[in-house]
Parts: structure tokens; sequence; C-alpha cells
């Protein structure tokens, strides 16, 4: 059940939210929605290293998840600070 | 039974995610859009760490409870970059479908931030 | 002398967790490395953090921490079906929140529950720190959802962190 139906599955869910992030990262309009975009692929990066690591039996996928987290979140709140400020260190 | 639970747990996440960007594209603005990233695929990756977590505490030796970090740093996250956007994108003046335009309510109540 | 030694003991302790999460393990070596990597980090970082974190009622805290859980995944359902559905059914609306907390933390956690919760995300909050503007995806009557709001999630924090 678990390796025959739910990660097929989820593997291909997950891979389908990737397809749509990236169109909504090339076609905007507006910056926001790119750094939207930005933010939801690695959410979905973590979630797809996840499902990657209980198909393998791994646990070496979790350090990689935990980095994209802190990485994403700093670039998000860079780009962001950008945007309002026109500048990223006060 | 404990297969049909974690397979429950993933077939949930997963598709939370899948909604998540498919609110991304399916939503006409800025504002509503950013709901659907912030709220769905929080909850999904959250799921599947929850699954991850069962997975590998009944199939390695040991209680493996890291996952729990990351789903963690997710929650707390999440709405930090959510309101980072929004203010941004209030910064830009984006356009927005709801009823009452932020200016028109910064006009209303006085004090209230550039 | 307890703030010069030891700042935040709360702070220490949820980086000891943290730490001991992030080792995947409870062997004692490890729990002592957690303290102290904890008591030290707080320590350093008190220069950024002058304000003291004070939690008046705990059982109140864990009440308030279960029943924003159970939100989320209900607003979680909630916001899917809402993307799935057709989209003249949405009602998006800006509404202002006045705020009765005072202190920058239970502000932050009450945005950060808002985003979290029901179909809301916190967007700005005014200058002089009396309205959080939110922005909700579909509300009917944007009076409930400001008195929703304010009973549900700003009451209870405000007896956490502020009792007058």
């Amino acid at each position: 059940m678990l390796t025959s139906v739910a990660l097929p599955v989820a593997f291909a869910l997950v891979t389908a939210a990737f397809v749509f992030s990236i169109w909504r990262l090339l076609v905007g309009p507006d910056l926001p929605d790119r750094i939207l975009a930005l933010d939801t692929l690695y959410i979905n990066a973590i979630a797809w290293l996840v499902l990657l690591g209980i198909h393998l039996a791994s646990t070496l996928y979790f350090e990689a998840a935990l980095l994209i987290a802190l990485m994403g979140f700093i670039g998000t709140v860079a780009l962001c600070k950008f945007l309002l400020r026109g500048d990223i260190i006060e | 039974m404990l297969d049909i639970l974690l397979s429950l747990l993933i077939l949930a996440g997963a598709l939370f995610t899948f909604i998540g960007s498919l609110g991304l594209v399916r939503l006409p603005d800025f504002y509503m859009r950013l709901h659907a990233p912030t709220k769905a695929t929080t909850l999904g990756v959250g799921s599947l760490l929850i699954a991850s977590a069962l997975y590998f505490s009944t199939h390695d030796e040991g209680v493996s409870l890291h996952e729990a970090l990351v789903t963690m740093f997710l929650f707390i996250t999440a709405p930090v970059s959510a309101h980072l956007l929004s203010k941004a994108a209030l910064h830009l003046k984006l356009r927005s479908l709801a009823e009452l335009l932020p200016d028109e309510q910064a006009a209303r109540s006085k004090g209230d931030a550039r | 002398m307890r703030h010069r030694v030891l700042p935040h003991p709360l702070v220490a302790l949820a980086l000891g967790v943290v730490w001991l999460l992030l080792a995947n393990s409870v062997a004692p070596g490890q729990i002592v490395l957690g303290l102290l990597l904890g008591w030290s980090i707080s320590l350093f970082a008190a220069r950024f953090w002058p304000e003291t974190l004070r939690i008046h009622r705990p059982l109140i805290l864990l009440r308030f921490i279960g029943i924003v859980l159970v939100d989320i995944v209900l607003a979680n359902v909630v916001v899917a079906w809402l993307i799935i559905r057709s989209p003249a059914r949405r009602r998006p609306v800006f509404v202002q929140v006045p705020l009765a907390l005072r202190s920058d933390l239970a502000i932050s956690v009450l945005a950060n529950t808002i985003c979290l919760t029901p179909g809301t995300v916190s967007s700005r909050l005014s200058l002089d720190r009396r309205y959080l503007l939110v922005h909700a995806l579909d509300a009917t009557d944007p009076d409930a959802l400001v008195a929703t709001i304010k009973n549900r999630y700003e009451a209870p924090l405000r007896e956490v962190f502020e009792p007058c």
C-alpha cells in the first residue's frame, strides 16, 4: 500500500505542485508574485526531499531539508526587505 | 495498520501541497494567492514530516523526532514571510479585488503607517 | 543578578530542546551540551532582547496552543475548498483589527496566529501599534471576523503575556 500506491501518487502530486509554482514564477505579473512562487518552490522542495527520504529509507536527506528551510526563509525575508526599502541592510 | 496510517498521512500531505500550488495558479489577485502557500502548503509539508517521523521511528531503531524541528520551523517562519510579502505588496500598491481597499481604510483611521 | 547570569531562562531551555531535536538523541552528554549552548546563546543574545519573556498563565497558553492547532487543520480544509470551488463565491476583504495588546512579543504571536488560522493573513501593523490590517480570503461579515479574532485569539494572549 505504502510503496505501491501512496508514494508514487504523492511524488506525482508534489511534482505537479512544482510545475504550478514555476509557472507562477515565470508569469509573474509582479515582483511579490515571483517571490511568493520562490517561497512555495522551496517548501515544495522540502516536501520532495522528505518523500525521497521515506522512499529510500534514508535519513540523509533530513539535513538538506532543514538547510533549505533555513535558507529559503532568509532569502524570502531579504527579498521582501529589498522591496520595502530598496536596501537589504538597514 | 501502520502502513495505512502512513499512506493516509503521505497522501493528505501531498494533496495539500498540491492544492497550495494550485491556488497559486488559480486565484485572481496577489493577496488571495498569498493564502494558498502559507496555509495549505505548510500544513501539507507538516503532515509529510509527521509521516516521516512515524516511518523512521518504526523502521529504524529508536525514536526519530528531528522532523519536528523542521515542522516547528516552517510553522514559525511561514506566517512571517507571508506578513512581509503582504506588506511589500501593499507598499508597491498592487491591485486587489477586496471590497475595501487598504488606502481607503488608511484614510479612515488616522495614525496608520505608510 | 539573575538578569546578568541567566537573562532568558525559557529561551535557554527552548534552545536546549532544539539542540536535542537536532542531534536526535537524549544522551546525557547531549543534554548537558544543549543546556550549555542554550545558556550561552541566550547570554550573548540578551543585548538584542532587553525585554524579559514572562508567561503568566501556562495553562491558558497550553489551551491556546491546542485551539490554534485544531484551527490550523480546520482552516486549511476551508482554504483548500475555497481554492477548488468556483471563484465567484470568494469574497476577499481587508479589515482593521484594533489591538488591545501592547507588548511586541504578544503582537507578533497574534499576527503569526492570524496568518496560520482562519483564512486570513495579517498585512500591516500601524505605526502606533493600535491597528493590524488583516486580509481575509472569504468574509461575509467583516465585523464578525474582527470579533472572532479578538475573542478567540487576542483575549487568551492578553491573559498569558500581559495581565493587568
